[in-house]
């Protein structure tokens, strides 16, 4: 567990080398749970970690592309929108993340 | 302008479908309020029979989720029953006391199973085949007891008793006619089905009127007018249904069988609407789920106020019967009478009959068994009344023929070509020119047709050619990997040979794949093939595995997972147990159980404990994750046993020793006994040993899972050593012949026992050679616990979470 001071809406969550190419990595902030992804283009994705399906972590999901497949009954959910894919519906919350300096932050 | 407030009685596929129509139609139109009995959202009660049957879960067969009814703001109460209808003040009321008013109304109640009045049918284990709740009480019951008595030889009752067989119980299906679905099939094609259902285990009391139910509490035994009792541990009616019309009635809307309805799906009552098998239209009421979609297009064009042509006309009913190893069509009139011809074709070696029922040069019905391929023809030949006099009898009966017509052309857009999803020929049409689609793969994920249960993907791949033209390769139709690319998973392990392809990224870029990175199908595919083409040298991707192999520990539902510590042979010790016994004290693991393979399993361990739970445990990994070698199960054998004459034990250790942590296409669970009595069940194991006087005879291709499949004798040999060569042997070419996810049941099936006999056993030079290969993917096998608790990083990136707290300024 950390503790940091944080700017109102930014956070600076970690290094961009602390996470591992398109394997999700869970984040806690003041218990909600994000899903951290750094894709394969080095762009880093954070969306709601909770499949709209069965609740799924889909920190734990397999990341190709833009897309993350829920570990639990494999949903496809686009990063950018937070879009469940076809022939299944549904939608997550995203939020913003940048790399700055290196550094990966997500706006809350 | 304030919507309209739209009442829809009943959660059902008539109605929500309808409601799906309306919003197509219309989607601002109506606030909308659903109210349903059961407490699920709406299912796909076609295919309980298919969950029944171990082929799908309960999970599997939602059709809208509660999001979906969130998404179009429809307010949905399950568990909630309609009382009354007040057609003058134009409210209703609930058994909640709740008091909504509307201004229309949709009644899709349904029907309810019509259970016979006999004295017992009461009694507890007296059941019908129609909800979830139904599927539920059978498969808790097949648990306890063995013997199931079903009543009524009709699709819903031959569909229940192979669902029962299928869960292991005695099934005797009782009918009161001489003739099974007398309603749909003629006397040949019905003796030809319950031949082929007894040959499955079906017992048939054929021309039995049931007399009543015996039992104290729970049935006993069921009795016959003519016939003697048989024993019942559970009784399942499926003998009809009838309308659920009570609540419209006592509503005073005009009633008969079904809720009277004219072509616009209007009843007595004005803007009060019935659809679905709570309907009567003509006289007629329909239980199949063609007619209710068309019914709910035409209300939906209605209610919106769109045009509707003609309105509903009636459909003409065809079936189909879903019973794993048997296909049964029927479509129409079938039955002959002095107005009609028929053409017959009748194979008692193939087990394959067809009827084509003809009048006035039109085909007005059908019945087709063994070989059910050309149904949708059929369908369409008698929707769209071809006049077929120009077509010899030969033409009708072959698919392939040049000759036929161009139905697809001819059929019109609405017609529905997906029945379980409700997805008509103009959906496919449009998604294919809208979406540019090319295959019936892109088609399924685009509209749902043939998601369910797949028999319109022939027609779908018509479509496709007929709307693309020569742009439509069919050939690349042949089960493709998945939908990023057109190659099959043989085209990929050649290429892979062929190129020499070392990494995933590089697959899918030189073979042209469709998403750059490839999909959740694709990629454990290819990084399976690539280590299996190049054991040294290929690195496994982590990313690219399902979450159980990459974690090496299987998640579960709230996103804990579970740990399984080897035990070879299933043989443990004092010790083990203690520091197993230790380590869930620690953790306090919620849940200790001993698995079907002879292990213990710790349920409900947080990820970020699971590498220390690793490490406290110190033993290697059981492989319960992986498509790999998971168990071998043994038998006491010859140390302890009284029959057993062999050391089952100390081969299987032996046996599970050399192969573990090795990949397979599918996992791979052996089991080895010490004498037929068979205790390792080693039948339906992928490779099982049994012990007999003086040699081990190896089984091949059982399974125990969903698809019941008795394990067949390879062969027979003397010794322990040419046990694990012919092990190492067969599992070596299963490794590089079996498509990704292919069990090894599956598989023989494909290729066949007799090749996989002349390859491994005849073929010495072939044998030595797969063994040889077999040795070398032994070599580089790494313990993966030990790997990840001794390698900081991969423990930090797999297992590692963070947690932040904000401080407010």
């Amino acid at each position: 567990m950390m503790k940091q001071t944080l700017s109102k809406q930014q956070v600076k969550i970690c290094p961009l080398d602390e996470l591992p190419l398109q394997v999700g990595k869970k984040i806690v902030i003041n218990e909600q749970e994000i899903a951290l992804f750094r894709l394969q283009n080095d762009t880093v994705k954070a969306v709601e970690n909770k499949c709209p399906h069965k609740q799924g972590p889909l920190s734990e999901g397999m990341v190709s592309g833009d897309n993350v497949f829920c570990p639990l009954h494999d949903w496809k959910i686009n990063l950018d929108t937070g879009e469940v894919q076809k022939p299944d519906d549904g939608c997550v919350k995203t939020y913003l993340a940048e790399v700055v300096d290196n550094d990966v932050y997500i706006s809350l | 302008m304030s919507k309209r407030k739209l009442i829809l009685i009943g959660n059902g596929m008539a109605g929500v479908r309808c409601l799906e129509e309306i919003l197509k139609e219309d989607p601002e139109k109506f606030e909308i309020t659903v109210f349903g009995r059961e407490s699920h959202p709406n299912y796909n009660r076609l295919m309980l029979s298919s969950v029944l049957q171990g082929d799908t879960s309960i999970d599997d067969i939602v059709l809208n989720s509660y999001e979906w009814y969130e998404r179009n703001n429809i307010t949905l109460c399950t568990g909630e029953t309609v009382t009354v209808i007040q057609t003058e003040k134009k409210t209703i009321q609930t058994d909640k006391g709740k008091s909504m008013a509307y201004d229309d109304l949709i009644i899709a109640t349904g029907s309810n199973p019509f259970m016979l009045p006999l004295p017992g049918a009461d009694k507890e284990g007296v059941i019908a085949f129609r909800d979830i709740k139904d599927c539920e009480t059978m498969i808790q019951s097949s648990e306890k007891y063995k013997k199931a008595v079903v009543i009524g030889g009709g699709l819903l009752g031959l569909e229940a008793a192979r669902g029962l067989l299928n869960l292991g119980m005695d099934v005797d299906v009782v009918h009161i006619m001489d003739h099974l679905m007398e309603r749909q099939l003629d006397v040949t094609a019905s003796t030809m089905l319950q031949a082929e259902l007894e040959n499955q285990g079906m017992n048939f009391l054929m021309n039995h009127h049931t007399e009543a139910i015996i039992g104290s509490g729970r049935v006993k035994k069921v009795t016959f007018r003519n016939g003697k009792p048989v024993k019942a541990d559970l009784v399942v009616m499926a003998v009809g249904i009838k309308p659920n019309v009570g609540m419209a009635a006592d509503s005073g809307i005009e009633t008969n069988r079904g809720i009277v309805v004219n072509d616009y799906m209007e009843t007595s009552a004005p803007d009060v609407y019935a659809v679905g098998e709570c309907a009567e239209h003509r006289e007629m009421v329909y239980g199949l789920v063609a007619p209710l979609y068309e019914q709910g297009k035409v209300l939906a064009k209605r209610i919106c106020e769109k045009e509707t042509g003609k309105g509903y006309e009636g459909s003409i009913l065809s079936t189909k019967l879903k019973v794993s190893g048997v296909d049964v069509f029927s479509a129409g009139e079938f039955v002959d009478d002095p107005t009609v011809r028929a053409v017959r074709i009748q194979d008692d070696f193939e087990k394959i009959y067809k009827k084509i029922v003809i009048r006035d040069n039109k085909i007005v019905g059908a019945v087709l068994f063994g070989d059910t391929s050309e149904s949708r023809n059929l369908l369409n030949l008698i929707h769209n009344e071809i006049d077929v006099s120009d077509m010899s009898q030969v033409n009708i009966l072959q698919t392939n023929d040049d000759n036929t017509p161009n139905t697809v052309a001819e059929m019109s857009d609405s017609e529905t070509i997906c029945g379980c999803n409700g997805v008509s020929k103009g959906d496919i049409v449009s998604a294919i020119q809208n979406d540019k689609l090319t295959s019936v793969t892109q088609v399924r994920d685009c509209t749902n047709a043939s998601r369910s249960c797949g028999t319109c993907k022939g027609l779908v791949g018509e479509i496709l050619e007929y709307t693309l033209g020569d742009d439509y390769d069919s050939a690349s139709e042949k089960e493709s990997v998945c939908s990023c690319t057109t190659l099959t998973h043989e085209e990929v392990v050649y290429e892979i040979r062929a190129k020499g392809l070392s990494h995933t990224r590089e697959v899918m870029n030189v073979l042209d794949w469709q998403e750059e990175e490839g999909c959740s199908k694709c990629r454990p595919a290819i990084n399976y093939y690539l280590g299996m083409v190049n054991p040294i040298d290929y690195e496994d991707e982590k990313e690219s595995r399902f979450v159980n192999e990459r974690m090496h520990a299987n998640i579960q539902k709230d996103g804990t997972y579970s740990v399984v510590p080897r035990m070879y042979g299933g043989v443990t010790n004092a010790k083990d147990l203690r520091r197993i016994a230790d380590v869930a004290d620690k953790y306090e693991v919620p849940l200790l159980k001993i698995t079907g393979g002879q292990r213990i399993d710790l349920l409900g361990i947080k990820k970020e404990d699971v590498p220390n739970v690793w490490k406290d445990l110190d033993m290697p990994s059981g492989y319960a994750y992986g498509k790999a070698i998971r168990t071998v199960k043994t038998c006491v054998g010859e140390d302890f046993c009284r029959f057993g004459t062999q050391d089952s034990i100390g081969l299987g250790i032996a046996i599970e020793k050399k192969f573990e942590k090795l990949n397979t296409p599918h996992k791979v669970k052996m089991g080895v006994s010490a004498c037929p009595r068979n205790c390792a069940e080693s039948s339906i194991k992928d490779v099982g040993v049994i012990g007999v006087e003086g040699a081990w005879e190896i089984y091949v291709g059982g399974n125990g899972g969903s698809s019941l499949r008795a394990a067949e004798l390879l062969c027979s040999v003397s010794s322990d050593e040419k046990v694990l060569e012919t092990i190492a042997a067969y599992l070596q070419y299963y490794r590089e012949t079996a498509q990704y996810l292919e069990r090894t049941s599956h598989w023989i099936e494909r290729v066949g026992l007799e090749n996989v006999k002349a390859v491994i056993l005849e073929n010495t030079q072939e044998r030595t050679e797969l063994i040889e290969r077999m040795e070398i993917a032994l070599t580089n096998l790494k313990e993966p616990w030990q790997d990840i608790i001794s390698d900081y990083k991969k423990k930090h990136d797999l297992f590692e979470e963070k947690a932040l707290t904000m401080i407010d300024n």
